[in-house]
């Protein structure tokens, strides 16, 4: 019985990365919310000279080496990176080897999904109801958050999960620009890794994989219920 | 009062027009499709930026090429009826009213809430969703919700062409009863005669983006009096 029983509690290394990875994807998720939402529109509904080259540039995360990402963030927002000096000056905030710079490397490279998924939905919303709104006395931030933002739900809710999934999953970058350490940047897929890496960790690497299969399983459960309820009021 | 002076190139169509109304009363914009009718009243809304021309209406001007002003839709105060009604799928019915409600400078908004939903029988309808609501009902909530902004104009832009005979009759009868009430001057667009003759009280001929003339209502019934019956259904 008590084997059992063992068999479905985390020891502390399993709850402690399976912690750290919901933390991590959950702020690489909202960190990156409000600059994919603007990325999306500006991609969707503007014109504007080198939007080629944006448009190429935010989805480099997606085609380069997660490495490369990883070791450009380093060279970016690590302490002696040019912005990563800046805001440890200024602001104290610190990227290199903490659970901060997980999330950011989750966030760079989950934010070309969530921009797709923004944008597709954006470009999606019928203009004529934004100029509906126009003509009833709604100036452009209005039109924006009380008609498009609505209707552009759905894409915005799935841009969250695949972020958030994406963020479950990272690897590459992550390790490359925070190193793997204990409780501050060893999410599942690191803690895989390093069991792996020790002589006799099949039994533990097992445990993670099946931990980290649930979670998926989960994120995409709930992210369909979200989908179908959005999709239900907007039909009415 | 209002005076509209505009020109705009589209492609292969200028659409030029002049005219005015003085004080409430339906002025009938009647014309062929790709006579310019909805370019016209687009350009009224500031949907559509003329390339010259003057729109004034009590005393105000929505636009002017030469002094550079073009007032945004949503500073206008022009009331619009979209032929596919264009209400907003997320909002049930009473948010629809309510959008534009919200929004009208305090002291100008002369819309009354309980009038509008009666006028237009809508009293059933409040807590439906668009989805769910048949084509000459989402019609009369469009046309409610144009009215709850308190607008000084109102442009309706065949707002009947979507639905079938009976609904158009239907919807017909709220559309005259509505303008009987009205203190703001109507623009409504159109290709049907029967209609115009039954709302309006002056139509503007349109085709290929002309005025062909402006005539009142006993005038227009005599011009389709003299006209080949398959001339009126070709259009």
């Amino acid at each position: 019985m008590d084997s059992i029983l063992a068999a479905f509690t985390l020891t502390p290394l399993e709850s402690e990365a399976l912690r750290l990875s919901l933390w991590v994807s959950l702020w690489a998720m909202l960190g990156s919310l409000p600059l994919a939402v603007g990325a999306a529109w500006l991609l969707a509904r503007r014109r504007f000279p080198g939007k080629t080259l944006f448009d190429g540039l935010m989805h480099l995360p997606l085609v380069v080496p997660p490495v490369v990402t990883g070791y450009l963030l380093l060279v970016v927002f690590g302490r002696r990176g040019m912005v990563g000096a800046w805001l440890h000056d200024h602001l104290g905030i610190t990227f290199a080897f903490n659970w901060k710079g997980a999330a950011l490397a989750s966030a760079v490279m989950a934010f070309p999904l969530m921009v797709r998924a923004i944008r597709l939905s954006l470009e999606a919303v019928d203009r004529g109801l934004e100029q509906a709104a126009h003509t009833l006395g709604a100036g452009p931030w209005r039109v924006f958050f009380t008609v498009t933002m609505p209707l552009t739900l759905p894409g915005i809710l799935s841009g969250m999960v695949l972020a958030f999934a994406r963020g479950l999953g990272e690897f590459g970058a992550t390790v490359t620009f925070v190193s793997n350490i204990p409780g501050q940047t060893r999410t599942l897929p690191l803690a895989l890794y390093s069991v792996l890496q020790s002589p006799g960790g099949e039994a533990a690497a097992q445990r993670l994989c099946i931990i980290s299969i649930a979670l998926a399983l989960i994120a995409l459960l709930v992210s369909e219920l979200l989908a179908r309820r959005v999709q239900a009021r907007l039909k009415g | 009062m209002l005076s509209v002076s505009l020109k705009k190139r589209l492609g292969d169509l200028e659409v030029e027009a002049c005219f005015g109304r003085q004080g409430p009363g339906v002025t009938a914009l009647f014309g062929p499709s790709g006579s310019g009718k909805t370019s016209l009243v687009n350009m009224l809304a500031g949907l559509l930026t003329p390339d010259q021309g003057r729109v004034v209406l009590e005393g105000r001007v929505l636009f002017d090429s030469r002094a550079k002003i073009n007032l945004p839709p949503e500073r206008r105060r022009v009331g619009y009826v979209f032929q596919e009604g264009r209400l907003f799928p997320h909002l049930s019915v009473k948010g629809n009213l309510a959008y534009g409600q919200r929004l009208a400078p305090k002291g100008q908004a002369w819309a009354s809430w309980n009038q509008v939903v009666e006028l237009l029988g809508l009293e059933g309808l409040l807590e439906r969703r668009p989805a769910k609501l048949s084509g000459g009902e989402k019609q009369r909530v469009a046309m409610g919700r144009a009215l709850l902004a308190s607008p000084r104009l109102l442009l309706l832009d065949e707002p009947l062409a979507s639905l079938d005979a009976q609904r158009k009759d239907e919807v017909l009868g709220y559309l005259g009863r509505l303008t009987r009430h009205l203190a703001i001057p109507v623009i409504y667009v159109s290709h049907q005669p029967g209609e115009i003759l039954r709302l309006a009280d002056s139509v503007v001929r349109l085709e290929r983006g002309r005025v062909l003339g402006i005539d009142d209502l006993e005038g227009f019934r005599r011009l389709l009096d003299s006209w080949p019956k398959e001339r009126l259904w070709l259009s």
